[in-house]
């Protein structure tokens, strides 16, 4: 957008000048794939090399490995440290190129990686990390040669028991450029602004507290490359977001940390959080720690004390209530889309179509096991139903009701890769709201320790200044964007198997899609 | 205003070194001794603790375990010498039913008294079997709250054991029945006797202090009321005594002092029950019932008598019917009961007590919703003390925790805590649900969601039957 016509507009818009003086130029950035290596020193690999003392410096492993694991320097006596993270295992036997075997002294050696068995766990497998950190790295999907088993993970239900019928050629030759992926997210025809973003989905809340500074801009500059969204959770707008006014969503929730007329103004689309899927029920919980100096500020309470926000919107307890605060946040910006962030109790398709007919543009759903910076576990275990359900009984609701092709429906709460985006939206959902996804690109582990002490160890949902110093706002977009890319190409490589030719025409084609755990053959009787 | 119902906790660490999930497995022989040791930058300090640890040499033996896997020293160390592994202690924990996971967060409330609360979403399993095919349910979104909208210091959490007779019938100006005796207790939950096999000798002794502390009840066999002490007598209401099928009364003196009694199903059982009573009118007395092929019909059978208070429905520790091949799980064979009784219009007469099978806190909310008035708790209690369920104990041999060896100070400590934070679990999912008193969440099933019913409604409608069941 250019720069100029920003605060034009935004005049039009009937903007107080209060507001219109806080508008900046907007950034651009260019949806650009460059490598973004992985940031530690040693990065974890599958496998691992080990070189004995039989080497003779022959360099035979070197010549023969294609993917550039041995390394000996011209002017150095030693090989350096492999390269294990680009190693494929022993799966280069086929195309012969295994060093172990080629070795003609025996010096190799090679074994699966024992530490796979502590990273990750059953929803995020080590595979999927791995795979995801790969992609984050180059902007595309993982050579199929490194073996990973990313498509799902290892929870024993919901996404990773369906799997895509895929034809065994695509029943229409698409190529990839014909492929449309973008998403409408006004469907009311209530002359609000026609929203249209590339890629079916948008960055998830996280608010400045629960992560840094970094995290946030690196969301952000990958919202305007894919010309999609990020969101600023619930604490507060941050100076530094302004320059991504028109790809941000302000997020008001139940504690209205940091809420003024002015931030609803300022964006596109205001966001309601009435529930969060970690924590349904509950609110939110900030601990003292997390609470520094600047986060304080921003959220205009007390240093080092819990901020609590409250469940539910102490403003809204029926229907009605609903439609008042939508309709405030629709007078106060006269151009935003509304969305109300729910979770999926049992009767979430009453609440979607509630908040449908309270006038939501979006309703986004939040499954049971969505993420968080810190929830009780006895809360991510088991309150609310996981997100697979709600979509399906929301999807069939709407549509009876008449109304599903009025209303953007967005789901998240677990979905962790683009096979799990598309079979959200082959469910019934028009997108996804992805959040653990970009973390894991900027390095997380998935030690779910965001909440304790000084704060992710990693440096990315930490407001310590010495933690979150560990990479910086380039580095850490180009790995968004680099994921945000990979998983591009994955959705348009499955609707071109299928062949769709846009992601709007998966909605809702269960059809499509079959579940291990079933005899799949209800489709076929009716 | 009145009284809260308040546990007192305070931090009680434990004996033994900590066990924790995984470890750092260090290359030592190859450190280059480099002078940005990426020990000194572990964010938890860990080396520093384990170095001091060491020093200190009071477990040579044992491995530091408390790594929190953040994976940053292994990612950083220079020469790559660091590697993270599964701790083989930890994954020896417990058993099948009884997992690592569960003995660990058991130990941290043990320890502190705090609800467990992590970053990042939920990592384990989609379901599982038991007590795991279920969720509980929220409160509706955009009308919040069922009995309206109150702070959690307003939830209350007490339950009544005993017989509620479903009319009053009245003479003149005064209800014509004497009422019968009602024990209320703050905590819908119980202490029960130790499964065989973890009978300590030094537990009743503590139980009887846990169970003043919170308010609760401990259930001890009276043939080791001996183990109990001597200064028995302030703590006789929180205690309750198992008198077997065929053995004999308590002493009226103990009669007397106590609440509650619990008589094991057998011959003769309203006799027993009314010579319970000719001792003490105001005593509730409970039927203990074994959960095994017969005991759902028993429990429902017995539930329809006028003499019957209370049922004590007691499945193995691990929720599993008793003697059974293909056995059912406890929340599912009280569904039945309370279901049963519901249909016959008597569920509110008959006081029914759970047990077996309860680990989590999580169970507790669980159990109720699935029909139970209140639950009874053992094995936690025993793991809050350290136990690893090694099993060692049943063969006779020395117990690895040294439970015997503990001393009360601590034991009620650590018990005490782990009820705390069972409490404040509760009431952060009745605040979600939108409950404000455990008494109406009994069998309120729509607060819950369960695995079977949302897997045919939703993939069983789009994709047909389910393989093998």
């Amino acid at each position: 957008m250019a720069n100029s016509l920003v605060k034009e507009e935004m005049a039009e818009r009937d903007l107080p000048q209060s507001t219109l003086e806080t508008l900046v130029p907007q950034v651009e950035v260019r949806r650009e794939i460059k490598p973004a290596p992985p940031r530690y020193r040693n990065e974890i690999a599958k496998y691992i090399i080990r070189r004995s003392d039989a080497c003779k410096l022959c360099g035979k492993c070197a010549e023969a490995c294609p993917q550039g694991v041995h390394v000996l320097k011209g002017g150095y006596k030693y090989f350096a440290a492999p390269r294990q993270n680009v190693c494929i295992g022993p799966s280069c036997k086929e195309t012969g190129h295994y060093c172990v075997d080629l070795c003609p002294n025996g010096a190799l050696k090679m074994v699966e990686n024992p530490m796979m068995k502590v990273l990750g766990d059953h929803r995020w497998t080590s595979d999927l990390i791995l795979a995801t950190w790969k992609m984050a790295e180059t902007g595309a999907p993982p050579d199929p040669e490194y073996g990973y088993q990313y498509e799902c993970g290892d929870s024993g239900g919901g996404f990773d028991r369906l799997r895509f019928r895929f034809p065994d050629r695509p029943p229409v030759d698409l190529s990839p450029d014909e492929i449309d992926t973008s998403l409408e997210l006004n469907r009311r025809g209530d002359g609000r602004p026609q929203i249209k973003i590339d890629v079916p989905w948008y960055g998830g809340g996280m608010s400045f507290g629960s992560v840094s500074n970094v995290t946030q801009l690196s969301k952000a500059q990958a919202a305007v490359a894919f010309n999609t969204f990020t969101c600023t959770g619930e604490g507060g707008y941050m100076e530094r977001l302004r320059p991504y006014d028109e790809h941000t969503i302000t997020q008001v929730a139940t504690g209205l940390f940091g809420v003024r007329e002015e931030t609803i103004q300022r964006v596109r689309i205001v966001e309601f959080k009435y529930a969060q899927g970690a924590k349904p029920g509950l609110g939110g919980h900030l601990l003292a720690d997390k609470v520094t100096p600047s986060v304080a500020k921003m959220r205009e309470t007390v240093t080092g004390i819990s901020l609590f926000s409250p469940f539910p919107f102490h403003s809204v307890y029926s229907i009605e209530d609903h439609k008042k605060h939508m309709d405030w946040v629709k007078h106060v910006n006269r151009h935003a889309l509304v969305s109300a962030k729910v979770s999926t109790p049992a009767d979430v398709d009453m609440v979607a179509v509630g908040s449908y007919s309270a006038g939501a543009h979006i309703v986004h759903m939040d499954g049971g096991y969505g993420g968080t910076g810190a929830a009780p576990d006895i809360a991510k275990k088991n309150i609310a139903m996981p997100i697979e359900y709600a979509i399906v009984k929301v999807h069939d609701f709407l549509t009876r009701e008449g109304v599903r092709d009025k209303v953007t429906l967005m789901a998240s709460g677990g979905l962790r890769s683009a096979h799990d985006i598309a079979k959200a939206i082959a469910l019934g959902a028009d997108g996804v709201v992805v959040g653990t996804g970009e973390l894991v690109a900027l390095g997380c582990v998935r030690c779910a320790r965001c909440e304790s002490g000084r704060g992710c160890p990693r440096g990315i949902a930490t407001t310590d200044p010495d933690l979150q110093g560990q990479f910086n706002v380039e580095w850490g977009s180009q790995r968004v964007i680099n994921l945000y890319n990979a998983w591009r190409i994955e959705l348009v490589d499955i609707l071109r198997r299928l062949g769709l030719r846009s992601v709007s025409e998966l909605r809702g084609r269960t059809d499509l899609l079959m579940h291990l755990d079933y005899t799949n053959e209800a489709g076929k009787a009716e | 205003m009145p009284d809260k119902y308040h546990i007192k906790t305070r931090p009680v660490p434990p004996r033994r070194p900590r066990i924790g999930r995984c470890g750092v497995v260090d290359w030592r022989e190859d450190c280059a001794g480099c002078h940005n040791c990426v020990k000194r930058d572990c964010v938890f300090d860990r080396y520093r603790e384990e170095a001091a640890y060491i020093r200190d040499m009071r477990e040579m033996d044992s491995l530091f375990f408390q790594c929190m896997g953040c994976f940053s020293c292994v990612q950083q160390c220079t020469k790559g010498l660091l590697s993270l592994s599964l701790n083989p202690v930890y994954e020896r924990l417990g058993n099948g039913y009884w997992t690592p996971q569960m003995i660990e967060t058991t130990w941290t409330q043990a320890e502190t008294a705090r609800i467990p609360v992590s970053g990042a979403g939920y990592r384990g399993p989609f379901s599982g079997t038991g007590f795991d095919s279920m969720w509980t349910d929220m409160s509706e979104i955009v009308r919040p709250t069922r009995d309206g909208i109150h702070g959690r210091e307003y939830i209350s959490t007490a339950v009544d054991i005993g017989r509620k007779p479903a009319l009053l019938q009245f003479e003149a100006d005064a209800a014509r029945d004497r009422l019968p005796p009602l024990v209320d207790i703050p905590i819908p939950m119980i202490i029960d006797m130790m499964p065989q096999g973890y009978r300590l000798p030094n537990l009743p002794a503590v139980f009887k202090v846990v169970a003043a502390q919170t308010g609760t009840i401990a259930i001890v066999d009276y043939n080791e009321w001996d183990l109990l002490g001597n200064d028995l007598e302030q703590y006789l209401p929180n205690l309750a005594a198992y008198i077997g099928p065929s053995a004999p009364a308590p002493a009226a003196g103990m009669l007397l002092k106590m609440r509650l009694v619990e008589v094991g199903d057998g011959d003769r059982l309203e006799q027993r029950i009314a010579e319970l009573k000719a001792v003490n009118p105001d005593i509730v007395v409970a039927v203990r019932i074994d959960l095994d092929a017969h005991g759902v019909e028993r429990g429902i059978e017995l539930a329809g008598e006028p003499y019957i208070e209370a049922l004590h429905l007691v499945a193995d520790v691990n929720g599993s019917e008793l003697n059974s091949g293909s056995p059912r799980f406890v929340k599912d064979m009280l569904r039945q009961v309370h279901t049963s009784l519901v249909q016959r219009g008597i569920r509110n007469e008959v006081t029914l007590i759970a047990g077996g099978g309860i680990a989590l806190a999580e169970h507790m909310a669980k159990q109720i919703i699935c029909g139970a008035d209140l639950v009874s708790v053992n094995l936690p209690l025993l793991i809050a003390l350290e136990c690893t369920l090694c099993r060692q104990c049943n063969d006779g041999l020395s117990c690895r925790a040294g439970i015997r060896e503990i001393d009360t100070d601590y034991g009620v400590g650590r018990m005490t805590n782990l009820v705390a934070a069972w409490h404040d679990q509760l009431i952060e999912v009745m605040g979600a649900m939108g409950i404000r008193d455990v008494r109406r969440l009994r069998g309120e099933a729509g607060r819950a969601l369960f695995y079977e019913e949302l897997e045919e409604a939703t993939f069983g409608k789009l994709f047909g039957k389910r393989r093998n069941g």
